[in-house]
């Protein structure tokens, strides 16, 4: 299952990779990154009916994770339509509903909690 | 009646011929001579007793003559004699009042007369007689010492009068100068006056000025915590991503470490495997580090920022400097408006050199920058313009001397008209509650007194705004 991460901290990269380095050692999981919203659309664009799932940050610089969200729902993209799971750390009511209003599959917050994220992705990916 | 006629002729005769008539007239002479003087002398103050001595100068005179009718004796002496006893009394009562000066003058008037009438006495009495020559010279001179006893009686009175004259003009002179005494000790006193009224308003200002002063200094500590308060979730935020990655390469660090045991327990143990896992461990401990450094330094930013500047400077990478307030100021107004996104841009000049200045100031400086920068954009943003991208740029190079530090935004912009008063304290566009009007003018304040640098302002009306922050370099010691 091909899993897209959206943040501006590149450390993430780092911790995904760690965190997953069993998933993926067995491809169970097969992580990208993209460090904005913009590099996002761009690497779905580049790579059409690859990414199954979207995991994106909500506090980026420059097109944030809800602008993301919007273009990934409305804009005409080849199918299948990759699932969308928002994490961040402004975890208020206004920015959750905001969120599923606008289509996401799921909202994380904060830091997250990596053994229910798995559990998650486990749940997707056999579905 | 021819008999009676003849008879008063007799007796006429014989009265003309014994009694000394001239003494009488002698005594009108006197008289007159002391009316003179005494009207010259008018004043009582130049001699009050003399006004007896002179009025009673005919007692003399009739006396005499009674005293020679009765006794039938005639001698055309006495007359003479007499006229000198005026002169002396006259004479004498001059002299007592010598330093008067007409009285001098009336002193010489009569000397010659006296003379005259000295040496005619002494003659007569005597019985002697001058030589020729000298009879008509004393001829001569009894002939003028009339006209100069009078001649010289004019001048006196005109010195009478000029030096009466002179008098008033003294008094006069003296009236003027005891009211000009008086004008200035009024005018000593309105300024005593005065210069109290001044002195009291001096140090009623001094306190006033100390208490504004106070206030002032007040002021800056509550526009300090002002922004410390709106940079508050900012903050949070930026302390809380560095704690997570903390976390996080804490706990699969310690994944690692299970899986490096498990590895090493294992019979056949995979070595490239347990090197590969002891990389990453290293790897995340340095990650650890990286980050709670990153969380340690906004803590110590904050606090540097709410303390009392110790105006204490110390060379600065202005470039993470300006990167670090660039981040608080974002995520404060993030936390405030979670809508609200913008387009951050940074072009720091590599190999900037390190500035000395008070970091905390500048960073005040920086952060109000920011502040207002995404404050303009905000509000364009939310003019609904289509395509708008709220872009907020900062840009570090060096300039000769100088380092510049440039805050772009293309945001409302700012007026012209506005552009003049924004350094000005107190002066804000923002609604009242939003803004203490202070910001800019501190930052002023701190940018041109503190670091002698400059700060300027550039700006399109809804285009864009650009400060400018120019600080001369100093290489840091």
């Amino acid at each position: 299952m091909k899993i897209l991460v959206v943040d501006d901290e590149p450390d993430v990269r780092l911790l995904f990779e760690q965190r997953f380095r069993r998933e993926i050692r067995s491809g169970e999981f097969e992580f990208s990154f993209s460090y904005s919203g913009e590099e996002a659309l761009t690497f779905l664009r580049d790579h059409p009916s690859e990414v199954v799932l979207i995991l994106s940050d909500i506090n980026m610089p420059g097109m944030s994770g809800l602008e993301l969200l919007r273009h990934v729902k409305t804009d005409p993209l080849p199918p299948p339509p990759p699932l969308v799971m928002m994490l961040t750390a402004y975890g208020d009511t206004a920015t959750h509903d905001q969120a599923m209003q606008l289509g996401a599959n799921d909202f994380l917050i904060k830091p997250v909690d990596f053994a229910a994220l798995k559990q998650k992705l486990q749940t997707i990916a056999t579905t | 009646m021819n008999d009676d006629a003849r008879h008063w002729k007799d007796l006429a005769l014989y009265w003309k011929t014994h009694a000394n008539w001239d003494l009488l007239i002698a005594a009108g002479f006197g008289m007159l001579l002391a009316i003179l003087v005494r009207s010259l002398l008018d004043r009582p103050r130049h001699l009050p007793r003399a006004r007896a001595w002179l009025l009673g100068l005919w007692v003399p005179a009739v006396v005499g003559f009674g005293l020679t009718a009765a006794l039938h004796y005639q001698n055309p002496l006495f007359a003479k004699w007499y006229q000198l006893f005026t002169y002396g009394v006259v004479a004498a009562v001059l002299w007592r009042v010598r330093h008067y000066r007409p009285a001098a003058t009336m002193l010489w008037a009569i000397a010659l007369p006296a003379l005259f009438r000295g040496l005619d006495v002494g003659q007569k009495t005597l019985g002697i007689h001058f030589i020729g020559a000298v009879d008509g010279y004393v001829k001569v001179v009894s002939k003028i010492s009339a006209p100069l006893l009078f001649g010289l009686y004019g001048v006196a009175m005109y010195q009478k009068q000029s030096l009466a004259k002179e008098q008033v003009r003294r008094a006069e002179e003296e009236r003027q100068r005891q009211l000009t005494a008086a004008r200035n000790a009024e005018l000593e006193r309105l300024v005593t006056e005065r210069t109290a009224t001044l002195t009291q308003q001096a140090s009623e200002l001094q306190t006033a000025l100390a208490e504004l002063r106070t206030t002032q200094q007040q002021l800056i500590q509550s526009e300090k915590m002002a922004s410390l308060g709106e940079l508050t979730a900012g903050i949070a935020h930026e302390i809380q991503n560095p704690l997570n990655f903390v976390n996080n390469f804490a706990d699969v660090s310690t994944e690692l470490v299970v899986e490096l045991e498990a590895e090493q327990a294992s019979p056949t143990p995979d070595l490239s495997l347990e090197a590969e896992l002891l990389a990453d461990l290293r790897h995340n401990l340095t990650k650890i580090n990286q980050h709670g450094q990153r969380a340690a330094s906004i803590v110590r930013g904050m606090l540097a920022h709410s303390r009392q500047s110790t105006g204490e400077r110390q060379p600065t990478e202005l470039n993470a400097l300006a990167d670090e307030y660039l981040r608080l100021a974002y995520h404060g107004l993030r936390a405030k408006d979670k809508t609200f996104n913008a387009t951050l841009k940074t072009d720091f000049a590599a190999l900037l050199p390190l500035v000395s200045v008070v970091p905390g100031d500048l960073g005040r400086v920086l952060l109000n920058l920011f502040t207002n920068a995404f404050y303009a954009v905000q509000k364009r943003q939310q003019c609904g313009v289509a395509g708008y991208v709220p872009t907020v740029s900062v840009a570090t190079r060096r300039d000769g001397d100088e380092v510049e530090i440039r805050v772009r935004d293309n945001g409302t912009g700012i007026p012209e008209a506005v552009q003049a008063k924004i350094f000005q304290p107190f002066f804000t566009t923002k609604p009242s509650g939003e803004g203490t009007g202070l910001g800019l003018s501190l930052a002023h304040d701190i940018v041109v007194q503190g670091h002698g640098g400059t700060l300027t302002v550039e700006s399109q009306e809804g285009e864009f705004t650009e400060f400018a922050v120019r600080l001369p370099f100093r290489a840091a010691g």
